[in-house]
């Protein structure tokens, strides 16, 4: 478990300091995907670099497993960091070094043997896919098997905690989902902690257990991703859920399809944590004598299951119609009738 | 040969090919070793440096500066003392040595720390944060990484060198500068002139063959 205390860093200049992060408090649970979000000076690099003292804290502290980061000396630091490990936007790997090499530097920091690294950079190797290019140079590989091998190293000395700093912002779309599947895929194998920044709403719906939200510093709300997306406070939040949620819904139930509906009754469900949305039509449909039409919809999949809601459109004579209504409305799925005809 | 070349004595002329050679490639091993070490104390010691320091960054800046700011010509004569001391005389291949690394040491060093500059600051950060000690830093990633560049300053700073032999050769360093100027200018033998151009361009092509070849094999950039 990682709790970090009242964690801040002030940058001096010359003719003023700033408040990079500002008196944090969190607690990052063992083996979650824990996600920070926040646009660009929101200081949440600052922050992620703050956990492994690659930014010296200006107060406060951070306790990896009850081991206090922040009052280690230097020579322990270096251990400890052996124990976290951290992959880079710009991916970071050293140009005169393959693959294996690349993967085996933090091997050669631990101090292994050859035959040790050898070994362990083999198992890497296939964890993250890289078969048949363990020769080839960073510069020709792509983006995304660049990360892959950014993520074999970091993971080379069996870390507690992995830190990803803004890991695919500078992929293209389908490679970022492709390194996001890898990520959920080593959290659940080896129950690694995960912590990560991004300013892509996307990463965190996709992956994330928990989340944060940084502004100016500081954490102006966090939650469960369902939590947050479901019922965002602040107005940064609402902005980052639209990013993948589009327009709230209280603007989409004004829309004209609903107007142009002229039989039946158009119910809005709304999903959270439900993961069987997709038999729940169906079996409405069978059990029911009704006609179903779906008008329109918006459902995310998240590490807790889908979230959204879902237009239909309800006809029958009207006490099937009610019987039906009662049954979605006895399930985890929220029922709101929005139109009559 | 001997006809377009009348006063050409060949043996002394390979001798003074050799010379040139020797002095030259000493002398680089020298200005590496020192160059190297003036290049990443400027490096390290500077204000985004892991071992930032105002003062010794000065005084290595300073000490650099000074020593490009002379003229090769007049540094040979201003270290007569030091080269007396140390060999008994100033004449010959060996005592011009000190001179020569000298006068190229500080110029390496620029070059040296403009190269560890071009390493990326990340995958130092990536180092870091993967508990390596200063000392690996610096030889398995800021030395390796910057190796194509260190090559080819080094093919700058050795073709430098070639001309300051010529210079030392003047003040009778010996070598292919000492031959064309003792035997071929002040003797008007101006066919001895032209063949030691000839051969002194040749060395410096050659040279840079070389440091071409390598710097090319080693970047996988």
């Amino acid at each position: 478990m990682i709790k970090i205390d009242q964690l801040s860093k002030v940058f001096q200049t010359s003719n003023q300091s700033i408040q990079a992060v500002d008196q944090i408090d969190l607690q990052i649970n063992k083996g979650e995907i824990f996600g920070i979000i926040g646009y660009s000076g929101a200081g949440k690099s600052t922050f992620i670099r703050l956990i492994n003292r690659l930014e010296e804290p200006s107060a406060g502290s951070v306790l990896i497993d009850d081991q206090d980061i922040t009052a280690l000396s230097k020579r322990d630091l270096r251990l400890s960091r052996q124990e976290i490990g951290m992959i880079f936007q710009h991916f970071n790997l050293l140009w005169s070094r393959t693959v294996r090499e690349n993967i085996a530097f933090p091997l050669e920091i631990a101090g292994l043997s050859k035959a040790e690294r050898s070994e362990r950079v083999d198992q890497l190797i296939q964890l993250v896919g890289l078969t048949g290019r363990e020769d080839a140079y960073p510069a020709q590989l792509s983006g995304g098997q660049k990360q892959r091998v950014g993520i074999a190293r970091a993971l080379a000395n069996n870390p507690k905690v992995l830190l990803c700093d803004e890991a695919t912002s500078a992929l293209d779309p389908e490679t970022t989902d492709s390194i996001l599947s890898l990520l959920v895929d080593i959290n659940e194998k080896l129950g690694l902690t995960i912590i990560l920044i991004t300013h892509e709403m996307h990463v965190i719906q996709k992956i994330c257990h928990n989340v944060a939200v940084m502004e100016e510093g500081r954490i102006v709300e966090q939650g469960s991703v369902l939590d947050v997306f479901s019922h965002p406070k602040q107005p940064v939040t609402k902005k980052f859920v639209e990013q993948v949620m589009g327009k709230p819904d209280d603007e989409v139930a004004d829309d004209i399809f609903i107007q142009q509906v002229n039989s039946g009754k158009v119910l809005k469900l709304q999903f959270v944590g439900e993961s069987t949305n997709q038999a729940f039509i169906s079996q409405v449909a069978k059990k029911y004598d009704v006609e179903l039409n779906i008008l329109q919809g918006n459902i995310k999949q998240t590490q807790a299951g889908a979230y959204g809601s879902l237009y239909i459109q309800v006809t029958g004579t009207d006490e099937v119609v009610s019987q039906a209504i009662a049954y979605m409305d006895s399930t985890s799925i929220e029922v709101e009738v929005v139109a009559n005809d | 040969m001997t006809d377009l070349f009348p006063n050409v004595d060949w043996p002394d002329l390979v001798e003074a090919t050799g010379e040139t050679f020797y002095m030259t490639i000493v002398a680089l091993i020298g200005a590496l070793i020192l160059g190297l070490f003036l290049g990443l104390l400027l490096y390290l010691t500077s204000p985004s440096g892991l071992w930032k320091n105002k003062y010794v960054h000065f005084i290595i800046a300073t000490f650099v500066n000074v020593f490009r700011a002379i003229p090769f010509a007049i540094l040979i004569f201003l270290l007569f003392p030091v080269t007396n001391f140390l060999f008994g005389t100033f004449r010959g291949t060996t005592p011009a040595i000190p001179a020569l690394i000298v006068g190229t040491a500080p110029f390496y060093g620029r070059l040296v720390e403009i190269a560890l500059r071009e390493i990326d600051k990340g995958v130092v950060e990536a180092a870091q944060a993967m508990g390596a000690k200063t000392s690996t830093i610096i030889f398995k990633v800021l030395l390796k990484e910057s190796i194509p560049a260190l090559v080819s300053g080094l093919t700058v700073t050795s073709i430098a060198l070639v001309g300051y032999t010529a210079i030392a050769g003047m003040i009778g360093a010996g070598g292919l500068g000492d031959y064309a100027y003792f035997y071929g200018f002040t003797r008007r033998n101006f066919d001895i002139v032209l063949v030691c151009t000839v051969l002194i361009v040749i060395i410096v092509f050659i040279f840079q063959f070389i440091g071409d070849w390598i710097t090319k094999r080693l970047d996988k950039r």
